[in-house]
């Protein structure tokens, strides 16, 4: 189904990226190779939830433009923005919400105002054939149950949170976890009953990983803000990645990996 | 002999200088980091952190976990390094090497391979599961299980090297004045590797107390069960930067004190007898 979406994207992200091209070669400083290709290494640092759309976007990029290497940072947003803080060299940062985008932009490393370029909720991830029987939010307040959630110190976690306050329910989980991958893992393993983790992480799990949808999720909706950054050392391929996220094709490619169109 | 020459040695206290020089580099680049910590630490808001009840929680954790993995080290690994130094079994290299396997695993294999076998659908953990209903990872016994799984190896290298080292005609001696191997190795093989067994000891808790990797895989991350100081620091640094770096202090000084007196008690008596 992923492969599908993205056999689709390469005609309509070539316009993008041609005509990102032109706009980048208006604003952007010297360094670009002659004739509007791109060449050399691009650094995309992005929140661990954009590892599957984000490698193809990388991968699209390098078949359009031979000369470019699009290599990626996936880690957490927060452990991504300290990263930048402590001079990190990176093209492009896509954080997982906007509170680490301010970390970044605070200290003042954006090239430009970020923009959100995709949504993403919570949802609870079971083992195939789900064995603690699990059916909505309210189990996560089931103690018999084996339950993973994300540390509240990383953005998922902090989303459990609301989500949990919002629908009043005293959570009781097992194991507070690094981040949303790690959750997912844990479900993956069947080692837990239920882990809350991103509509998406469940998407791309595959068949091992079932998902349960639940109405306080919009309690805790995640915006994901995009920005090329001030020390790029490629910011015309920077623009160019920015701008394939947010053509039509790359916003396609993100819904149908279990985002939504902000 | 070699009393006079030692004693001759500590009184020059001159280092040639090809040893100085890159000693010096080691030692700056060794200590550097932990000066980093130092500078950049919010020392006004020390007291506070120390006060918050989850860093005593991690603390305590962390202490206890780390001292029962070197406990189920020492009764495991001492045994594990006399076969290796010792026995004339077959394939004992090839058992070395499996032995070390942790040392070269990256942590997170590790705790994904202790999953396999003692997680509840582990080949191990699935029938512990199935009949008493008692499941391992998320306990604090999951958190002793990882570290020492991470640890051990160091403490069976130290051992076998003390092992290698120590004078086998000792043992023979006492096998010719009737001593059984039981007997020859609890009074005679114990107390010449002691001090090896220390260093070994001392070595296996230090990596048990840092261990992080294989313990947030295989025992997850709850405040008061399974968080460890390490996981603490790391979630810390999610978040809040300058705590963890607080915690990262505590944790050093606590390590490091801890380490200077097992030293001066185990090693001053082994140097004072040597």
């Amino acid at each position: 189904m992923k492969t599908r979406a993205l056999l689709a994207l390469p005609a309509a992200a070539l316009l993008a990226v041609s005509a990102c091209g032109g706009a980048a070669g208006n604003d952007a400083a010297a360094g670009t190779t002659e004739g509007g290709g791109l060449s050399g290494t691009l650094t995309v640092f992005a929140a661990a939830s954009l590892t599957d759309v984000f490698t193809q976007f990388g991968k699209h990029l390098e078949d359009q433009q031979p000369g470019l290497h699009v290599q990626f940072n996936f880690a957490g947003s927060s452990q991504l923005a300290t990263q930048l803080t402590q001079g990190a060299p990176a093209d492009v940062f896509a954080s997982a919400n906007e509170s680490q985008m301010k970390v970044v932009t605070d200290a003042g490393l954006q090239a430009g105002d970020p923009t959100i370029f995709t949504e993403n909720v919570l949802e609870i991830a079971v083992p195939k054939g789900n064995p603690g029987h699990v059916t909505g939010l309210r189990d996560f307040a089931n103690p018999d149950l084996t339950l993973a959630v994300c540390a509240p110190q990383v953005p998922c976690g902090a989303a459990a949170q609301q989500v949990f306050q919002a629908a009043g329910i005293d959570a009781r989980p097992d194991t507070q976890e690094e981040d949303v991958k790690a959750a997912l893992n844990k479900v993956q393993l069947g080692e837990v009953d239920a882990a809350l983790v991103y509509a998406t992480d469940v998407q791309a799990a595959g068949d091992a990983v079932a998902g349960i949808a639940f109405p306080e999720a919009e309690q805790a909706v995640n915006k994901y803000p995009i920005c090329t950054l001030e020390a790029a050392p490629n910011p015309d391929a920077a623009q160019a990645f920015v701008d394939l996220v947010r053509s039509d094709a790359g916003q396609k490619a993100l819904v149908d990996a279990g985002f939504r169109a902000p | 002999m070699t009393k006079p020459e030692r004693h001759r040695r500590v009184r020059d206290g001159g280092v040639p200088l090809p040893l100085l020089l890159p000693a010096a580099i080691g030692v700056v680049f060794l200590v550097l980091p932990l000066l980093g910590l130092v500078l950049r630490a919010p020392w006004s808001e020390l007291g506070a952190r120390l006060a918050a009840p989850e860093v005593g929680q991690a603390l305590r954790l962390s202490l206890v976990s780390a001292t029962l993995a070197t406990v189920a080290s020492l009764v495991l690994g001492v045994p594990i390094a006399w076969v290796l130094a010792r026995s004339r079994i077959r394939g004992r290299s090839v058992l070395r090497a499996l032995v070390t396997v942790p040392l070269v695993l990256p942590p997170v294999v590790g705790g994904v391979a202790l999953f396999l076998v003692l997680g509840r659908r582990g080949v191990v953990g699935q029938w512990l599961f199935e009949t008493t209903g008692f499941t391992i990872p998320f306990t604090t016994l999951a958190v002793v299980l990882a570290e020492t799984f991470v640890a051990m190896p160091f403490l069976v290298i130290s051992v076998e090297g003390a092992l290698r080292a120590a004078d086998a005609r000792f043992e023979d001696a006492a096998a010719t004045l009737g001593a059984d191997r039981w007997t020859t190795f609890r009074r005679v093989t114990l107390p010449l590797v002691a001090p090896g067994i220390a260093a070994g000891a001392v070595l296996c808790w230090a990596r048990a107390l840092g261990e992080f990797g294989a313990t947030i895989t295989f025992a997850g991350n709850f405040p008061g069960t399974t968080q460890t100081m390490p996981l603490a620091v790391y979630l810390a640094l999610q978040s809040d930067p300058e705590a963890a770096i607080v915690l990262s202090l505590i944790l050093l000084v606590v390590s490091l004190a801890t380490l200077l007196l097992l030293r001066d008690r185990w090693l001053g008596r082994a140097g004072a007898a040597a």
